[in-house]
């Protein structure tokens, strides 16, 4: 199994983030991975993107021409990675920030109006959280129990959020599996 | 028999090996004799410079550092910060200090590092063969300035003291000359305050002796101070900067 | 060992150095290292260390130079173009024998080039880079946990040789994240053993006569006679570390190689990507990895050059400087080709397979 990834919106939806708590549950659960990001003026305000490989064998490349699947939060994004995703890959895109969508037929793909679902439950900040769960919906690629035990520590420190992330995560796992 | 003077123990066996006249040896001594009075010798450790003083590290009896060209400062600060027991001096001449290691020396001082810094100027890049210096006076004639220091083209001379004066963190800033035996007499004075600071922690102390080069002045022992006195000490105020400890 | 930790490569290195005694840290920022100097000036202060921000690169590599003179674990790190700057204090510690580690988080260039991943700054880092004749140990990592390993490493190889040693990263190792393993912190037991291993040379409390030591930590030699002797000292020093330390990785190499793939770092992995791909499919495909760059593993990749290998194929991200390395060790006796990247662009593991079975 080798599973590659890439995210990427505007900087600030937290793309990043969503990678890291990917591979830091592909860890966890004692796969190898890699979180490589895009660094220097694009990391503000730009199109913010991060590469994310998890798999059962040592990782070799951790730059992705051909990903396995992209998350897009944005329309930019989709234009910009959306085409080079492995036919019978995966497109999860940000209804709410893409118009156009993608033009393609040989590849799946799930779209949710994640801003909306985010301010819905209570803050634009777990957007990111609604995409990590239909990505996990979607894919298994990870336990959505692993993904629920990485966000714990947040249970003392912030509760609201801490709540918040898990409804998040729930809400897109639901959406990932539904669809 | 009674000893009554004798070589500083902070001085090693080997004869100086500078040019006749030539006031470094002087600065050495009172350096050397400030440290064995203070009883500061066994944590005493030093960095020597690059230009005519460069050997100074043969010369000082302790564990001495040999910098690249104006980095003294640099390596004293790696030397304090990795050992905080021990007491760290640099000593470096107008070139080295002024021109290629003014940045060490502005943010060694504006760091408050606690090390003591010799500055020996003398107006004149002396090792390499009396090349213009930083603190060359206006119209002075050196092997690079041949018409004399055109400040309109080339500047005017740093002052040293003047600059780092300008700083919050220095704890002493002194300038002292080397031209007389009551001159120096009083520079040994000042040399002992620094390092009596150093030794107590205080924070950076800087002295510097307005010095002179017989050799490339073309002059004698004695002409060379006289032209100091009337042509340094003018630009160089011989006085002191910064003493926190009598302000407080 | 403890449990794996999600690191980037610039913290990961900190960290490690910390755990293998480093309690003296000097630098100055520049991108892609800065997560390096904002770990150790996060951390250093907890471990009762030494962290200072100097003024420029070629005062923190001085201030090295003086910390170490002092007998301690001391480090730097920069990318490219401060490492150039640095360059000075190397060649002084080397001619003083000074031990110290210097990290390179390796960016596009010359010049100021850009901040992305590269690998121009090799022959710079394997033929010494300063002035005068002198070599510095080049470790080479390609992953994070191997990054993070090398600290220890360079540590012990510099204090061994008494020799600067630099870890060549580059701007994709110091971002990315992966999981590492650390060694356990020195105990103070071991702190202290590391503290005193350099007292009988270096700048340390005295003692009254008849035991007062007078130690120099110099690189000047006047005497041409004894500069003589002194760099031929440092000519057997580098003889011996050339017989003592070279290592590599052989990578699915085998006596029915078909091509040989030679690339370090970043570079390499992305090449193992390609191999991988191409054995999948029924080539056979060997790749050496140089993981010291000097002492260069010449007969690692003369040995790996097998009888049915047709070409060897060297991948870098420079305009091809390893390969003069790399043509050295196969000396004519199979065509060696090249292909490169600059401007801190990587080649993907698609350009590799392709440029691969071109050849095949």
């Amino acid at each position: 199994m080798k599973s590659e990834m890439i995210c990427a919106g505007f900087g600030g939806q937290g793309v990043l983030t969503i990678g890291k708590f990917m591979v830091k549950a592909g860890m966890v659960e004692g796969k190898n991975v890699s979180w490589l990001p895009s660094y220097g003026p694009e990391m503000r305000g730009g199109t913010a993107n991060v590469s994310t490989v998890i798999s059962d064998k040592p990782v070799g490349s951790p730059i992705i021409s051909y990903p396995d699947i992209v998350i897009a939060l944005n329309q930019p994004s989709i234009d910009k990675f959306g085409y080079n995703i492995k036919a019978g890959g995966l497109l999860i895109y940000n209804e709410d920030m893409c118009p156009n969508g993608i033009d393609r037929d040989d590849i799946d793909i799930v779209k949710a109006p994640m801003s909306s679902i985010a301010i819905e439950i209570g803050s634009a900040r777990v957007l990111n959280m609604v995409a990590i769960g239909i990505i996990i919906g979607r894919t298994g690629l990870v336990k959505i129990e692993t993904m629920l035990d990485s966000i714990a520590p947040l249970k003392k420190k912030a509760p609201e959020l801490y709540e918040m992330n898990v409804l998040a995560i729930e809400k897109g796992f639901e959406i990932g599996k539904k669809l | 028999m009674q000893i009554i003077a004798t070589r500083p123990k902070t001085l090693t066996d080997l004869n100086f090996t500078y040019c006749p006249g030539c006031l470094h040896g002087v600065a050495h001594r009172l350096i050397a004799e400030a440290i064995d009075e203070l009883g500061m010798r066994n944590q005493m450790m030093g960095v020597a410079p690059v230009g005519c003083s460069v050997f100074a590290y043969k010369f000082f009896n302790i564990d001495m550092q040999e910098a690249a060209h104006g980095r003294a400062p640099a390596l004293a600060t790696g030397m304090k910060r990795a050992r905080p027991d021990m007491h760290v001096f640099t000593y470096q001449g107008d070139g080295d200090l002024a021109a290629i290691g003014t940045a060490e020396i502005v943010h060694a001082a504006n760091r408050g590092e606690h090390i003591t810094v010799f500055f020996v100027n003398n107006a004149i890049y002396g090792m390499t063969g009396g090349q213009m210096a930083p603190t060359t006076l206006p119209n002075m004639k050196t092997t690079t300035s041949p018409y004399g220091r055109d400040v309109d083209d080339i500047g005017y001379p740093i002052r040293v003291c003047e600059l780092l004066d300008s700083l919050v963190a220095p704890y002493f800033i002194e300038r002292v000359s080397l031209l007389s035996p009551a001159e120096i007499m009083k520079a040994k004075k000042t040399v002992l305050k620094a390092l009596q600071y150093n030794k107590e922690e205080r924070g950076f102390t800087f002295v510097e002796f307005v010095s002179t080069c017989p050799t490339n002045w073309g002059l004698d022992a004695l002409e060379s101070r006289n032209w100091a006195r009337e042509n340094m000490l003018p630009f160089f105020n011989v006085k002191n900067y910064r003493d926190k400890g009598k302000e407080a | 060992m403890s449990e794996k930790v999600l690191m980037k490569g610039n913290e990961a290195v900190a960290e490690a150095a910390i755990r293998a005694g480093c309690r003296l840290y000097f630098a100055y920022p520049i991108t892609p290292q800065s997560e390096l100097i904002e770990y150790m000036a996060r951390m250093m202060p907890k471990v009762k260390g030494t962290f200072v921000q100097a003024e420029s690169e070629i005062a923190a590599i001085n201030m090295v130079y003086g910390a170490s003179g002092c007998g301690k674990r001391v480090m730097t790190s920069s990318s490219s173009p401060g490492i150039a700057l640095k360059q000075e204090g190397i060649s002084y510690m080397a001619g003083a024998n000074l031990p110290g580690v210097i990290v390179n988080v390796q960016r596009g260039g010359p010049g100021l080039g850009d901040i992305q991943p590269a690998q121009g700054d090799y022959f710079q880092a394997t033929r010494g880079g300063g002035n005068g004749d002198y070599y510095t140990p080049v470790l080479a990592p390609s992953t994070v946990q191997e990054f993070a390993d090398m600290a220890s490493l360079a540590f012990d190889l510099a204090d061994k040789y008494r020799n600067p040693v630099l870890i060549l990263a580059d701007g994709l190792l110091g971002q990315m994240m992966e999981p590492v393993e650390f060694q356990p912190y020195k105990t103070e037991e071991e702190l202290k053993v590391l503290d005193n291993q350099h007292l009988d040379w270096c700048c340390c409390p005295n003692e009254d006569e008849p035991n007062h030591h007078h130690h120099e930590i110099n690189s000047l030699e006047i005497d041409p006679v004894v500069l003589e002797q002194h760099v031929l000292k440092l000519g057997r020093k580098y003889e011996e570390i050339t017989r003592n330390e070279q290592r590599w990785e052989d990578y699915d190499v085998n006596a029915d190689n078909e091509i040989l793939v030679v690339a370090f770092g970043t570079a390499s992995r992305i090449c193992k990507s390609a191999v991988d791909d191409l054995n999948a499919a029924g080539h056979n495909i060997g790749l050496v990895r140089p993981i010291t760059l000097w002492p260069y593993p010449y007969d690692a990749v003369a040995k790996a050059v097998g009888p049915k290998v047709k070409k060897v194929i060297v991948f870098e991200l420079n305009l091809g400087q390893m390969v003069q390395d790399v043509k050295l060790a196969v000396n004519g006796k199979v065509p060696v080709e090249f292909m490169g990247k600059v401007g801190g662009i990587l080649f993907t593991p698609e350009e590799v397979l392709t440029k691969i079975r071109e050849n095949l």
